[in-house]
């Protein structure tokens, strides 16, 4: 019973209320959507922080999402030795790296009076809320070795029974406490996406790839 | 829009009336969307024009192209997690204000209370302030300042040293607001494509409710004319007080101006030609400028206009526009630093130049000019005291012709205007000085009559946005007509008959 709260009570909930307030927020609250840069406060350690912070969390999420939506294809990769090895050690030090960013992050704001003057609750519940995600990452990986493979059989089908509304949590109730913590975590960081800054991962610019240069907008219907 | 440069006092009321009515809320004390700077001097925010540091504006290729030298597209979402060009607060300066509570408060004691500096970001005492607003106001010759003048690089080792000797100190004032460039970089340099021109007048503005605080567009603009908010985490910009603009009143800065320095107007220019304008060598960027300026009196571009929706209000502003006469008709204005290739829309009339002297036994001597018999006190382009290189650097992207074109016909309406009151110019010192200003007696009047007397109609020629069609400038009429009531926020269901 409580193993069903936990695994299919509370992902369902958490997504339901993230779609439910980010949708909110887009269409009715649209100038709250920002990612509060606070780089003309702080500018040196931001830099030692963010950078790998973001370059490590992304990849590893995308590395994340392929597994999720490519479970055939990722079996096979991993299915040679070689290629597990390099993707375990890739993994590893992706997280290494995001770690070491987010200790930046949080030290920058406990330690520069600027930053802390744009500092909310939120914010620090946040940054606590992710670092425990990638230390729990982190953890995992290195003491349940061959995460990228036992991934594709114990989460992945979990959250694709959660997907098709056919919640079946065998997948994943036997597994030990702290990989079922990180797997928890995510959904509330999932929860805590459209109230804090993180929902600025859902507006990457990639249309500046393609837009044109220049913007001109006519307030009046031009015939 | 055209500031006279000769008539800046440098008071600064543009500037205050401006951030009095735009910039008093949180985290926007420190902006300054009107500035008025000392030249020589470094700026605000400090050393602005070095774009190798801040990396604003486009550069020019060997092939002709343009790129923004800030990114490339995929650049500019690599370095969206940290800007590797962007200015800090200390680049500008920490707001803050005085613990005035403790005089009244701080328990009985042996000393007076002090009110003690506090910052208005941290709330934290500051005791150590190093720069404020106008930190160099008026400090021309400083070692500090004026001494480091990305413009001076031009200069040779001698030409600067004369500049620092105390007794030919020579500075003026510079009032700066964003240019509504026709080509901005800022715009271009924003991945949220939050940042727009406004087709009917040409304002620049920024989507407050687009802008995500990915800061490029600080960096893109080479004037450092965006300024980010860091408590909304929004960029915000000068709007040339568009609501005011749009009830038929000139923006704050240009009315409250005491020195009556600022002129307003609307030009017409071909849109098409803006890249290939921003994209020609150095030496031609001012008259590529002002060769895309269209003439509004001619008939082919008034049924250009018009069939582009223009209305004939707006071409009649055009025909009456006070900047189309300093910049396109007598040209004496210029834009300031075109080699920035933003198409700035601001032109500057460059600041008479003192003459260079020298006290010599007691007596201010300006060098060679009784040999040469020439009044002492009037400006002459060979004995001016600021190098020529200096005002080319700022105005013309290093063409000295254009600069000296300029002064030329400004020497030659002092002197046609002083040869009339003061009758202590010959008649052929006259003429010879029209010759060379490339200008006539007619054309000496219309400039002194609207650079010295002209009235608040003519210096502000703002196109009315009728009454009558005012809605106009927010929604199209035509999509309310059926609508029962009011509203702005939520869409109002439509009658279908
Ligand atoms: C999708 C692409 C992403 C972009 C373009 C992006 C961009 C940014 C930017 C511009 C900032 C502000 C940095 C500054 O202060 O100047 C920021 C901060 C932050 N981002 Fe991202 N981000 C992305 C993805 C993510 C992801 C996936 C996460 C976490 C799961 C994340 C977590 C954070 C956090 C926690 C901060 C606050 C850091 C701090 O100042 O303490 N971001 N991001
Ligand atoms: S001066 Fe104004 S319009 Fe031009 S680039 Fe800067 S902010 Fe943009
Ligand atoms: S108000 Fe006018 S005269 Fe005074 S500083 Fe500003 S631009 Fe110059």
């Amino acid at each position: 019973m409580f193993d069903n709260a936990l695994f299919i009570g509370f992902p369902y909930m958490a997504i339901a209320i993230a779609i439910a307030v980010t949708i909110y927020r887009f269409f009715f609250d649209p100038y709250s959507v920002s990612s509060q840069s606070s780089q003309f406060l702080e500018n040196r350690k931001l830099f030692f922080g963010s950078v790998p912070w973001h370059y490590g969390v992304i990849i590893i999420l995308l590395g994340h999402l392929t597994a999720l939506l490519f479970p055939g294809a990722w079996g096979l990769f991993t299915a040679n030795q070689t290629r597990l090895y390099i993707i375990e050690i890739i993994g590893l030090a992706l997280a290494l790296m995001a770690t070491i960013g987010l200790i930046f992050l949080l030290y920058r704001r406990m330690s520069n009076a600027r930053a802390q003057a744009v500092t909310s609750e939120l914010d620090w519940i946040l940054l606590i809320v992710l670092f425990l995600q990638v230390g729990l990452g982190f953890w995992v990986a290195y003491y349940y070795r061959w995460g990228s493979d036992w991934y594709l059989h114990t989460a992945v089908p979990w959250l694709v029974s959660l997907l098709k509304f056919q919640p079946d949590i065998t997948y994943v109730t036997a597994l030990p406490f702290w990989v079922k913590f990180h797997f928890l975590n995510g959904f509330v960081i999932a929860l805590l996406l459209p109230f804090t800054r993180l929902v600025h991962l859902l507006v990457y610019p990639l249309s500046y790839l393609w837009r044109e240069h220049q913007v001109v907008i006519w307030n009046k219907a031009r015939h | 829009m055209v500031f006279h440069l000769d008539k800046c006092i440098g008071c600064h009321t543009c500037s205050v009336a401006c951030k009095n009515i735009w910039t008093d809320r949180k985290g926007t004390e420190y902006m300054w969307w009107n500035n008025v700077e000392t030249k020589p001097g470094t700026g605000y925010p400090t050393l602005w024009e070095d774009q190798e540091k801040y990396k604003g504006g486009w550069d020019r290729e060997e092939d002709g192209k343009i790129h923004l030298r800030l990114h490339g597209r995929k650049g500019g979402l690599g370095n969206i997690f940290y800007n590797p060009a962007l200015p800090t607060i200390d680049d500008y300066y920490e707001p803050w204000t005085y613990d005035y509570e403790n005089l009244f408060n701080a328990p009985e004691g042996d000393d007076q209370p002090t009110a003690r500096a506090v910052s208005m970001i941290t709330g934290k005492p500051m005791d150590n302030i190093e720069a404020g607003p106008n930190w160099d106001d008026d400090l021309g010759g400083s070692p500090l300042y004026a001494r480091n003048d990305p413009n001076l690089d031009e200069l040779t080792e001698d030409e600067r040293e004369q500049l620092n000797e105390i007794e030919r100190v020579v500075f003026f004032y510079l009032p700066r607001i964003c240019n509504h460039c026709l080509n901005p970089g800022c715009v271009a340099a924003c991945p949220a494509g939050a940042i727009y021109k406004r087709g009917e007048d040409g304002i620049v503005l920024i989507s407050q409710e687009k802008c995500r605080a990915w800061r490029m567009c600080i960096s893109g603009c080479p004037y450092k004319k965006t300024y980010y908010n860091w408590s909304s985490g929004k960029s915000e910009k000068c709007i040339l007080c568009f609501p005011r603009l749009e009830s038929g009143q000139p923006p704050a800065c240009f009315h409250s101006c005491v020195g009556r320095i600022r002129y307003l107007g609307v030009l017409l220019y071909d849109a098409d030609q803006i890249e290939k304008c921003a994209s020609v060598p150095n030496e031609e960027l001012v008259a590529a400028q002002r060769d895309m300026i269209q003439d509004p009196f001619d008939p082919e571009v008034i049924k250009a206009a018009k069939a582009n929706g223009i209305s004939d209000a707006m071409i009649a502003s055009a025909q009456n526009s006070p900047v189309y006469k300093f910049v396109k008709k007598w040209q004496i204005a210029l834009p300031l630093h075109p080699d920035f290739r933003t198409l700035p829309m601001l032109y500057y009339v460059p600041p008479m130049l003192p003459v260079l002297a020298k006290t010599k036994d007691g007596n201010y001597d300006v060098d060679g000019l009784e040999k040469e018999n020439l009044p002492a006190m009037l400006s002459s382009l060979e004995k001016a005291r600021m190098p020529i290189k200096y005002m080319a650097s700022l105005f013309s992207a290093g063409n000295i012709k254009e600069v000296e074109d300029v002064y030329r016909k400004l020497i030659a309406v002092r002197i046609f205007k002083r040869a009339q009151k003061v009758k202590d110019y010959q008649k052929s010192e006259v003429d010879a000085a029209l010759a060379q200003g490339n200008t006539t007696a007619d054309e000496v009047e219309a400039i002194f009559r609207l650079t010295a007397l002209p009235t608040y109609e003519e210096r502000f020629v703002v196109p009315p946005l009728g009454r009558e069609v005012a809605v106009e400038a927010w929604e199209v009429p035509l999509d309310r007509k059926r609508e029962a009531g009011f509203g702005v926020r939520n869409k109002i269901a439509k009658r279908k008959f």
